[in-house]
């Protein structure tokens, strides 16, 4: 084996959790007035409470040529490790040897002025990407066609589309040249046909011996991609290695840990009639990664059945808007309730139809007198990123609550 | 043909090494980032440059207007009304003079001290030299100083042909004008980046900054000559390291008798401190700035 081009040895970081501003202007006078009368300033017992560690003791080489996928769910660490090895932050501990130059995206369109003109705008943010200005002139022509603006280059980029605006953040990041790459999820942009360009580039780039680095949710994008990966949980690592079997832990992962039950909420509510003892959210396997074209179930159990007892779900969108809605007083004709003591409820939705996010489901028992209990909030679950109906799913987010199937035609 | 520094060949040989670690060297001004990033710096002066001006009716015109209308206005002021005398200085040469060094510090220091605040969105997701971006700033400003200095040249002609009584002249030691933007660009900078990190940390230096700035502008002899404050005070002249500089403007081009080369010594010394204390800060915080902010 080679010189690795970047190695990570042991890197740590550390947030403070709370405030950056005036309240630790108050601590920090205090620790300094009573270092200034001698003592040792009291330290850790309250203030290691609001530490977190992002990453901890994170430690692995990547081989010039690699194309490492970073997966995790969120909160895993993924962003820090991108912020520490792009040197927008600094690590805690640790130390981190980078073996050429580096070039990072975490974002498309860093630094675009909404004055300067698309012209200007390619030269501003391809030396803030690390560019000279004579390696932007040797492909500028190149850039342009890319982001298939041609004829607005002289234009202000305050007057295009939002479309063409990402085209071209995405065009200048695309012809950086660097030793290594480090990607973060800028690739969900734009329609349909230039993602398929971007994926074909980011493919090309890899294929020219670079050293790519790519965190996405994109599992499919990552197994495509990829040919290794590192699996991150907690700021750790939890795996490193071939990328098929990473997946496969990530997925496995994502199940375990979460967990949407509620075991124990009888003492909570007041009132003598039925408590929610569980809920449970699954996709039609009984796994957890619920896909937005895939179907659900949810499992509600009450602690007791009595003649009547109704449930009732809300699926609420990260906003807190209900998006969906079940209650098995609104019958259907295929719903096949027993009414006699009912204590479990199983509902089946046969296609999720939300865009890609985080959703809060809650659950509550009715009687026809009234509601008996209720628990706000009792899975957390995410849809996943994908097709509905072969369509990009993660177009619609911020669009619009529900996808539902449909077709297009038009006609001369 | 001299062969080319050692560096370069050895970047081309894919030598880089970049090292992260925990706290490193922050006092520390890392010129050779600096000078990799020169293009940026460019273009970041030209975006300045641009924007400020973009969809303006004047244009950079407005660089000529708005110190004639304000030494008009003060020549007025503090010349008719409040009969301030100028060293014997015609009034609006006296303040054009003093508002083209003036001017330069106020825009350039003002303009800095947000960077942190102006650009965490920039810094919070891609790296270059922090310190990029108030250089520019720095350096587009001095692009509205020359065409400054072009307008002051001007009236000054003007003012010596249409009046043979103007004895004032530039001396000899004008040739050292670039000497004196350089210092009082990196005073600017210093003191810009300095607030800057303050700023970045405790907001309240936002409402203060412009106001102290303002009543800087009375404590400097830029509105009166250095001569007319009293024996007593005059060390606060000399504390303050602007001063000296703006009555160094005015001995070079105006030939005035204000320069003190002590004050001058003593504001290169402050000057010195503050920019090594305002670089070192501003790095520290545009670290720590992106992490809890």
């Amino acid at each position: 084996m080679s010189t690795p081009i970047i190695e990570i040895l042991n890197i740590s970081k550390r947030y403070r959790l709370g405030q950056f501003g005036m309240s630790s202007f108050r601590e920090e006078s205090e620790k300094w007035l009573q270092k200034l009368r001698g003592k040792a300033p009291k330290d850790n017992s309250d203030s290691s409470n609001r530490d977190f560690w992002a990453l901890r003791d994170v430690s692995f080489s990547v081989q010039p040529g690699e194309v490492v996928g970073i997966i995790g769910r969120n909160g895993a660490g993924k962003s820090t490790l991108l912020k520490i090895l792009s040197r927008i932050t600094e690590p805690t501990s640790g130390e981190v040897i980078l073996r050429g130059k580096v070039a990072s995206l975490l974002e498309v369109g860093t630094g675009f002025h909404p004055e300067l003109s698309g012209r200007d705008n390619i030269f501003l943010n391809g030396a803030i990407l690390g560019m000279k200005r004579a390696e932007i002139a040797a492909k500028f022509d190149e850039i342009v066609a890319f982001a298939e603006i041609d004829t607005f280059v002289d234009t202000p980029v305050k007057r295009y589309s939002s479309g063409m605006y990402v085209k071209l953040a995405f065009a200048v990041a695309a012809h950086l040249e660097p030793d290594i790459l480090i990607v973060d999820e800028v690739l969900a942009v734009g329609d349909a046909a230039f993602q398929k360009k971007c994926v074909a580039k980011m493919g090309e780039v890899s294929g020219q011996g670079r050293t790519v680095l790519f965190v996405s949710h994109n599992v499919g994008l990552i197994s495509e991609l990829c040919r290794s990966a590192v699996l991150l949980e907690h700021g750790s690592i939890v795996y490193r290695g071939d990328v098929t079997k990473a997946i496969e832990l990530y997925t496995n992962q994502t199940g375990a840990s979460e967990q949407f039950t509620r075991p124990d909420t009888g003492n909570k509510t007041s009132g003598t009639g039925p408590h929610i003892c569980s809920v449970k959210i699954s996709n039609i396997e009984g796994g957890t990664l619920i896909h937005t074209s895939g179907g659900y179930n949810v499992h509600i159990e009450a602690d007791r059945g009595v003649p009547y007892l109704g449930a009732l779900i809300r699926i609420r969108n990260h906003t807190g808007l209900a998006v969906q809605y079940f209650n098995t007083a609104f019958q259907g004709d295929d719903d096949s309730c027993d009414n006699t003591s009912p204590s479990k409820f199983a509902l089946a939705v046969p296609k999720a139809g939300l865009p890609p996010g985080h959703y809060v489901l809650d659950a509550e028992l009715w009687l026809p007198e009234g509601r008996v209990d209720g628990v706000d909030g009792a899975c957390r679950f995410e849809v996943n990123d994908g097709y509905f109906d072969g369509r990009q799913a993660n177009l619609f987010v911020g669009k619009c609550t529900t996808l539902t199937p449909h077709r297009w035609n038009s006609e001369k | 043909m001299t062969s080319p520094p050692p560096e370069i060949n050895q970047s081309k040989a894919h030598a880089i090494e970049i090292r992260i670690r925990p706290r490193s060297n922050w006092m520390l001004l890392d010129w050779r980032s600096l000078v990799d990033y020169r293009d940026l710096i460019y273009l970041l002066v030209r975006r300045d440059f641009v924007s400020k001006y973009k969809q303006t009716i004047l244009g950079p015109a407005w660089a000529v207007v708005t110190p004639i209308v304000t030494a008009v206005v003060f020549a007025f002021v503090f010349g008719r009304v409040l009969g301030v005398e100028t060293d014997g200085v015609p009034p609006q040469l006296f303040y054009l003079c003093g508002l083209l060094g003036w001017n330069y510090f106020n825009q350039t220091l003002s303009a800095t001290s947000n960077t942190l605040r102006g650009n965490y969105h920039l810094f919070s997701k891609v790296y270059f030299p922090r310190l990029a971006v108030p250089l520019a700033l720095t350096l587009s400003n001095l692009v509205a100083a020359a065409v400054q200095l072009v307008t002051f040249s001007g009236v000054f002609a003007f003012a010596v042909l249409s009046n043979p009584a103007i004895t004032a002249r530039p001396t000899w030691a004008a040739l050292a004008l670039p000497f004196l933007f350089l210092h009082l660009g990196t005073l600017a900078l210093g003191g810009g980046l300095f607030l800057s990190a303050i700023t970045a940390k405790y907001r309240d230096f936002q409402q203060i900054a412009p106001f102290m700035l303002n009543l800087l502008m009375y404590v400097t002899p830029v509105i009166y000559p250095i001569s007319k404050i009293p024996e007593k005070w005059q060390w606060l002249a000399a504390i303050n390291p602007v001063s000296a500089i703006i009555e160094g403007f005015r001995s070079v081009l105006l030939g005035t008798p204000g320069f003190n080369l002590t004050h001058y010594a003593l504001s290169i010394a402050v000057t010195g401190v503050v920019f090594i204390i305002g670089v070192g800060l501003y790095q520290k915080l545009a670290r720590d700035f992106v992490d809890y902010a």
